[in-house]
């Protein structure tokens, strides 16, 4: 029997002079991830996209439990998205979509 | 509940509006202790003022002399002139005699090396033999790691690999600090542990450097400077109060 995939999700909000969608987000966090890890690197990290709020420039990606701290480090280093200063900031981390999204309610 | 630090915001100290917005900035971001740089001559209204500002945003503000002196001798005159009107003494080695002084004086909290100019990045075993015996710390500054990119960042952080590497081997505590000038360029503290990972360091490690050895330094040093203070392990508990 094949063992299930852990996932951990995270809750970003993305600080950036310029309105950017999903896409461009995306864009920066995979460029992130290939500059700091490698196509290797890349390949264990399972990110995706799982929603994206353009009025609240906020975002859910999930990724592999193992790459959690891989992730965390490429979305620290994004400086820039179209070549805008940017943040993207990490406000949870959780097991399950549920969870992280009462943990943001909890936030505000 | 961890309290978290970052011992060096380089805002323009000029300019009150950005100290507010970086110090409002890093309380939001869950620091608790700021240091900002500031000039040996800087006047008692400014670092008032300073204060204030931090104490609005809520959060604790440190006060910290970086010295970039060319010569050893020139670090011990600064250090005699200057040590006590601050709370953190950092310095920023620039040659491998000035290195070594600074690691061996006991009035020096922080080590510093340029980040971008790794031929002066003179943290060896023989630095930390010194610096452990001295109880100074290893300062690294994250922004560089933010800033640069390609084989520059490669460089730093197999520099930096070796520095912790050895820093670990003989104990000699390391502070993380973010160095920023601008609000864009703040992390939070579990991001910069993210960050250490990449030059090996592990997120419990990290975050002791943003926390309690950072701290520890910061507290021994009021301790230092209250002045009920005599020499390490004799205060004054009681004062005569007329005859």
């Amino acid at each position: 029997m094949s063992k299930r995939v852990r996932r951990r999700y995270l809750a970003l909000k993305v600080v950036c002079e310029e309105p950017v969608n999903g896409r461009d987000v995306m864009g920066a966090i995979w460029n992130a991830v290939l500059q700091l890890f490698g196509e290797y690197g890349a390949s264990q990290a399972s990110l995706s996209l799982i929603e994206f709020d353009p009025q609240k420039n906020c975002a859910v990606v999930r990724c592999s439990h193992t790459a959690l701290e891989m992730v965390r480090a490429s979305l620290a280093s994004v400086t820039e998205i179209n070549e805008k200063p940017t943040v993207i900031q990490v406000l949870g981390v959780s097991g399950t979509l549920r969870a992280l999204r009462k943990k943001a309610l909890l936030q505000g | 509940m961890r309290r978290f630090v970052d011992l060096r915001l380089r805002p323009s100290i000029n300019d009150p509006d950005q100290v507010e917005g970086m110090a409002r900035k890093a309380s939001e971001l869950g620091y608790r202790l700021v240091g900002i740089p500031l000039p040996p001559n800087v006047t008692r209204d400014k670092v008032d003022q300073l204060q204030r500002i931090c104490s609005d945003a809520k959060i604790d503000f440190v006060t910290r002399m970086d010295l970039t002196p060319k010569t050893p001798g020139e670090l011990l005159q600064d250090l005699r002139r200057f040590r006590r009107r601050f709370e953190i003494t950092s310095v920023t080695c620039t040659s491998r005699r000035v290195a070594r002084q600074a690691a061996k004086d006991r009035r020096v909290d922080l080590l510093l090396f340029p980040a971008t100019d790794l031929h002066k990045r003179f943290f060896d075993h023989a630095e930390a033999e010194l610096a452990s015996k001295a109880l100074s710390c290893l300062e690294i500054e994250m922004a560089p790691l933010l800033s640069l990119s390609g084989f520059s960042r490669i460089r730093l952080l197999s520099r930096l690999q070796r520095e912790v590497a050895i820093a670990k081997r003989l104990n000699v505590p390391v502070a993380i600090s973010s160095g920023v000038t601008n609000e864009y360029l703040m992390r939070r503290p579990h991001d910069y542990a993210a960050l250490a990972t990449l030059f090996d360091m592990p997120t419990p490690h990290a975050l002791r450097a943003l926390s309690e050895d950072p701290l520890a330094i910061v507290k021994r040093n009021r301790k230092k400077l209250s002045p009920d203070y005599v020499a390490p392990g004799i205060l004054v508990v009681r004062r005569k109060t007329g005859v």
